[in-house]
């Protein structure tokens, strides 16, 4: 048996047979962490206690016969460490967090543990989810495990990483404009960005509260619906988060109808992503799925729209790292002086440069003069975007769009300008300002003189349908 | 291009501080991007209403109930613990003035 090749269900099946311990699972992925994990550097801290506890506890539970093991229960995971595990540390990759211990656990940690879950550790990403590729992390860059030369993506490229090499089952992440879609592509992984307010928030470090989502990555559908229904749900703990009447139909891909954006298949695209993408949708098609054009006519709008909404939002949220109620601080130094020094000093040096950049940006659209030309204006859009994905999932049942314009692109290519790495999320930024989920699963591969590389297909369906896009990836994924 | 004053400003309002050397290079960043989110202008918003969120919800109400309702923490210890500087029961903090 390879345990990490096999699928949540096949792996549950072979805990509850007593073919494998909990306690082997959880050694078994430890140790090829330690093995392997150097290369790729997708975990920020190793929780070996914690999993071991969960796994010993799994055990227990499969031992006694009478008690039903839950679906999770025993299978190893790993968490983006923007995302709060009772006692363990969780940085948002950022210098301002590095000694911050959790004191709490987020809902879908919780909701994780009492499934009995084996938590391995909390994963890279770029700091405070503020980047497309990892590389913005204060500590160190994630290599991607399908070409080592190339970034993960961002900014939940730890989990991503991990979860195609292989270090874990499953891994949870967070997606503010794409942070979960993007590395789930460039990784060749299945990544879910569910409606807003589908899962909870509690625990999760605030980026742009009306964008944020944290959303389960894995290799395969299956596994991912299987941690989206463990993790979902209304919690009392965010007033935002609402059980959803999640519809039920079963379809038959005959009935289905798919709707490829005009707008998203422009100049500026990689060829090979192009390819890849309309391959796929042939492959719909031939299935018996019938293809729609539909428009989205404000796209050009949502990525100057998503960076002013987002920024201005992180503004307010990250005003709470101060250096007085947690986190690194200079109060200290003995040239600060007074209270306002001891905010500056603090975030001046313990922030990182696109952070700054980001809390600039937002202040300044949302400061007095320029408040309606900007944040306002945004907000207008937002609507229009909104109502672009009413109208058009109201003519087709889900869409069909590419990930990102490019491949996996090379570790330190975009560094030194902000704006093209800004465009790499062009696809997935709408979806967080509409409030739709979306699901990023591998279309197909691209074959590079230096290998092959992993291309992304989004599928987005109305609010609360992620079932809807679950079989349609299955479908895809079954002729694959 | 956004001047250096007012880049100065707006590190002020957002209690950060750039030192002369990091200044020009922020400068010229700050003013790409935001010739870029500028491309809203062409948008035409007439009569569109703004929205700020995705989901329509209403208020949501807790029960009154102190630790009941609204927080994980059970321990206010934690917190304190994790502030870099405390005294008793208190978070402290230097002198505003």
């Amino acid at each position: 048996m390879e345990p990490d090749k096999l699928s949540i269900q096949q792996l549950h099946q072979e805990l509850v047979d007593k073919k494998i311990s909990a306690v082997e699972l959880a050694k078994f992925f430890l140790d090829k962490i330690k093995k392997e994990d150097g290369d790729i550097r997708s975990f920020i801290t190793i929780t070996e206690d914690l999993a071991l506890k969960q796994a010993r506890m799994a055990d227990e539970i499969i031992a006694k016969e009478k008690e039903e093991l839950p679906l999770l229960g025993g299978i190893p995971c790993a968490i983006k460490d923007n995302i709060l595990i009772d006692g363990i540390k969780c940085t948002s990759a950022s210098k301002i967090l590095e000694n911050y211990t959790a004191p709490y656990d987020a809902t879908v940690v919780k909701k994780l543990k009492d499934q009995g879950a084996v938590i391995l550790g909390k994963t890279n990403m770029d700091e405070f989810a503020m980047g497309s590729s990892t590389e913005n992390s204060a500590f160190f860059v994630t290599k991607n495990p399908r070409d080592t030369s190339r970034v993960p993506g961002g900014s939940s490229g730890g989990s991503a990483a991990a979860t195609a090499a292989g270090f874990c089952k499953f891994a949870l992440g967070s997606d503010t404009g794409g942070s979960i879609r993007q590395p789930a592509s460039f990784c060749g992984v299945v990544g879910l960005k569910p409606t807003y307010g589908a899962v909870s928030r509690y625990g999760a470090m605030a980026f742009a509260s009306s964008l944020d989502q944290i959303g389960p990555f894995a290799r395969n559908s299956e596994d991912c619906r299987i941690v989206f229904d463990a993790i979902k749900g209304r919690d009392p703990l965010d007033s935002t988060s609402l059980d959803a009447s999640e519809s039920q139909e079963e379809f038959d891909l005959k009935n289905l109808k798919i709707g490829v954006p005009k707008e998203y298949f422009v100049a500026g695209m990689d060829k090979d992503v192009e390819k890849t993408i309309k391959d796929a949708i042939e492959k719909y098609e031939e299935m018996g799925a019938k293809i729609v054009e539909v428009s989205l006519p404000h796209t050009e709008y949502a990525l100057p729209c998503y960076y002013i909404i987002a920024t201005a939002e992180a503004s307010a949220n990250l005003a709470r790292y101060d250096g007085i109620k947690y986190g690194s601080s200079e109060v200290n130094n003995p040239e600060v002086k007074d209270l306002l020094e001891v905010y500056i000093k603090s975030r001046e040096k313990y922030f990182g440069s696109e952070v700054k950049r980001r809390i600039m940006l937002g202040t300044y659209v949302l400061s007095s003069g320029y408040y309606d030309a900007y944040y306002k204006r945004a907000q207008k859009v937002r609507t229009l975007i909104k109502n672009d994905f009413e109208k058009a999932l109201s003519q087709a049942d889900i869409l069909l769009t590419p990930v990102s314009p490019t491949l996996p692109f090379k570790i330190g290519e975009k560094m030194d300008d902000p704006l093209s790495m800004y465009l790499s999320d062009i696809y997935t930024i709408s979806i967080n300002l509409a409030g739709v989920g979306a699901l990023s699963l591998p279309a197909g591969w691209v074959d590079l003189p230096s290998g092959r590389l992993p291309v992304g297909m989004q599928l987005i369906a109305k609010p609360f349908e992620e079932k809807k896009m679950f079989q349609a990836a299955a479908a895809f994924e079954k002729i694959n | 291009m956004v001047s250096e004053e007012e880049i100065k400003h707006i590190a002020k309002l957002s209690r950060l501080d750039f030192s002369e050397s990091q200044l020009e290079k922020f400068q010229k960043e700050f003013s790409a991007i935001l010739e870029y989110v500028e491309t809203l202008e062409k948008a035409d918003v007439e009569g569109v209403e703004p929205m700020s969120h995705s989901v329509k919800i209403s208020n949501i109400f807790s029960d009154d109930n102190f630790n009941q309702q609204g927080t994980r923490i059970n321990d206010n210890k934690k917190l304190l613990e994790a502030a870099p500087e405390s005294k008793g029961d208190y978070l402290k903090s230097k002198s505003v003035f």
